[in-house]
């Protein structure tokens, strides 16, 4: 268990920048969630924490001491890949155990923690098996076993839910989350998906071409996005933009404003047709186009009657809930 | 994934027939017919001119198997085959350890070194019998400034030596275009993950790609050790003819030799069927470890 530190950490292939210059304190135990659309530079800065890929510029601490040059190795650092990685031809066991038979840990506590880790993970009837006999959530499991063995300092995760189905992710999501708890390992966890950003990160940092356009709290960077990418990353359905001119404001601003904050009602300000409805069950989007075809989405309670589809309506919303951002998607205060 | 196969069915008899027959017809003419030819001749020995055969039985193989110099030649073969296959498959694997990490320049390496394998037994043979000539040899006279007296034509050892670089060299291309492909189809991030669990080079190769190349591996060697049975014919002809004292006389060379040499039909023939038998056994000890597939 330690403290992350990244210092202006900068990357470049040749000529081409894809990392420039990402800067965080990680607290001891904390939950961080790198999260961005993909090409953004996510997943090659987990691999430079992970020292597979060299740090151009910058550095990288793991509980306060200096790791640029180091080897994978001797980081203290657990990585659990996409797509796995087991050792195909090891049993459960033995691609658990790999990394402490390396180390010369005693047999016995090599079992000892292995079986630890097989009871935490529900993998004990599966000790014995080959990876390939195993379902995509075993498989998961094995390859967090192999983390949790060696007691790291900081857990790795490359986007280790995406080949999952989607109803095994959000179960696979609470247990990773419940067990990083229990263990308390500070964890760094890519992923380009917003839900499991929203939802696992103590903080995230939101990638967008190489930059972090955000890190804060999930909450906080939902209700305050600092550029218009994060509000339109973060949050699904997306925020709606919104031409200022449209408004009768400045041709140099865009409104952000999220799906769940705009209402419909005669009176309202903004006309708009209603293209399509979707029933969600507790809740119903309504998507509409305006006048300049830009396209809005409302979020609104399914108690509220459905909007007659190709029909004309108008749009409300409280002034206190619109981001104004510049035509470079940077926020402007209000 | 077995049911899922698209079949496709005819109708009569005669449209497939017709399509299989060309398969059918070189497979009787070169391999059942000559091979019948060889299991009957083996029962018989005829006369120097051809004009009548004796039949005795197994006699031909009982002979065999109690000449000295027919059991000395397989000592040959072994020691010869295990050699080739050594010395091909172990520079092959080291060259492709060094492919599979190149990312600049990997085509032209590959390309290069896939042309030996384009050049035909005899003409590599040709091609090493100059380089190690023993008067006008360009190795041998550079082995000669070096206080070395290079005479593969007396010196059994040397010829062994000779024939075996020559045969292994042509195989090394084969061999490490089947290593590369093997390397390259193990997943990256499963090194990765060895490395960040603390195993460096040689411990991640002898525990992970090592066991994960085994099927490619035994393949070669089934196969390698077969090219180093027959193919192998034409380097021992032009290099060596099978000398000195029959030194680098391997099974498939005493085939020739006795037979077409040696004039005695009856025995070359009985040694023909012997090598299908060995072959036979090398075949089917491999389908059965390939079904198994080693891992996986």
């Amino acid at each position: 268990m330690a403290t992350l530190t990244l210092n202006n950490v900068k990357k470049s292939f040749g000529k081409t920048d894809v990392i420039h210059g990402v800067s965080i304190d990680v607290d001891d135990g904390e939950f961080i969630v790198i999260v961005g659309p993909s090409g953004c530079g996510k997943s090659t800065l987990l691999r430079m924490v992970a020292g597979l890929e060299t740090i151009t510029d910058g550095e990288v601490q793991i509980g306060g001491r200096r790791v640029n040059e180091e080897e994978p190795m001797a980081r203290d650092i657990a990585m659990v890949f996409q797509n796995y990685a087991l050792y195909p031809h090891m049993s459960v066991f033995d691609n658990m155990a790999y990394g402490l038979k390396i180390a010369k840990v005693e047999k016995s506590e090599i079992a000892d923690r292995v079986a630890q880790a097989a009871k935490l993970l529900q993998l004990e009837p599966y000790l014995q098996r080959k990876p390939r006999e195993l379902s995509g959530g075993q498989r998961q499991r094995v390859a967090m076993g192999r983390a949790i063995v060696r007691k790291p300092a900081v857990f790795l995760f490359d986007e280790p839910l995406s080949n999952l189905d989607a109803k095994l992710r959000v179960q696979m999501r609470l247990e990773i989350r419940a067990l990083q708890r229990e263990l308390g390992v500070t964890s760094l966890y890519v992923t380009h998906d917003q839900v499991e950003a929203m939802t696992m990160a103590d903080r995230m940092i939101v990638m967008n071409g190489g930059v972090a356009d955000q890190i804060g709290k999930p909450l906080e960077v939902y209700a305050n996005p600092a550029t218009e990418f994060v509000a339109g990353f973060i949050g699904s359905p997306p925020t709606n933009f919104i031409p200022g001119t449209l408004l009768g404001r400045s041709s140099d601003i865009k409104i952000g404003i999220r799906p769940e904050h705009v209402t419909i009602s005669e009176n309202g300000s903004l006309k708009a047709r209603v293209t399509y409805c979707e029933a969600l069950g507790a809740e119903t989007l309504v998507h509409l186009i305006s006048a300049d075809r830009s396209k809005i989405t409302v979020r609104q309670d399914a108690v509220l009657p459905l909007p007659v589809e190709g029909a004309e309506v108008g749009l409300n919303w409280a002034q206190a809930n619109e981001m104004n951002f510049d035509q470079a998607g940077n926020r402007l205060a209000v | 994934m077995g049911h899922m196969e698209k079949r496709v069915t005819f109708k009569g008899i005669w449209l497939p027939l017709l399509l299989v027959l060309p398969q059918i017809l070189i497979t009787a003419i070169f391999f059942f017919y000559p091979a019948g030819q060889a299991i009957w001749q083996s029962l018989f020995i005829p006369d120097p001119f051809g004009l009548s055969m004796q039949w005795v039985g197994l006699g031909n193989f009982e002979y065999l198997l109690s000449d000295r110099y027919y059991r000395a030649s397989f000592v040959t073969t072994a020691v010869f085959s295990i050699l080739v296959t050594v010395v091909s498959m172990g520079v092959a694997l080291y060259l492709a350890i060094l492919a599979d990490r190149l990312i600049k320049g990997s085509g032209t390496y590959r390309t290069l070194l896939i042309w030996p394998y384009a050049v035909a037994p005899a003409v590599a043979g040709v091609l090493w019998l100059f380089m190690f000539n023993t008067r006008v040899g360009v190795v041998t006279w550079y082995l000669g400034l070096l206080g070395y007296d290079w005479n593969h034509v007396l010196n059994e050892g040397e010829a062994m030596g000779l024939v075996v670089v020559a045969s292994a060299w042509g195989r090394i291309s084969y061999n490490f275009l089947f290593f590369l492909a093997g390397l390259q189809a193990i997943p990256r991030s499963v090194i990765e993950a060895a490395a960040i669990d603390g195993a460096h080079f040689w411990t991640r190769f002898r525990t992970i790609v090592f066991p994960l190349l085994s099927p490619t591996t035994f393949f070669l060697l089934v196969v390698n050790i077969i090219y180093a049975f027959f193919e192998t014919f034409g380097v021992i002809h032009t290099i060596t003819s099978g000398g000195p004292q029959q030194a680098t006389t391997i099974l498939v060379y005493k085939v020739y030799s006795d037979g077409f040499v040696g004039q005695d039909l009856g025995s070359s023939a009985a040694q023909s069927v012997i090598l299908l038998v060995i072959v036979s056994l090398l075949t089917v000890i491999q389908f059965k470890y390939i079904e198994r597939r080693v891992h996986y």
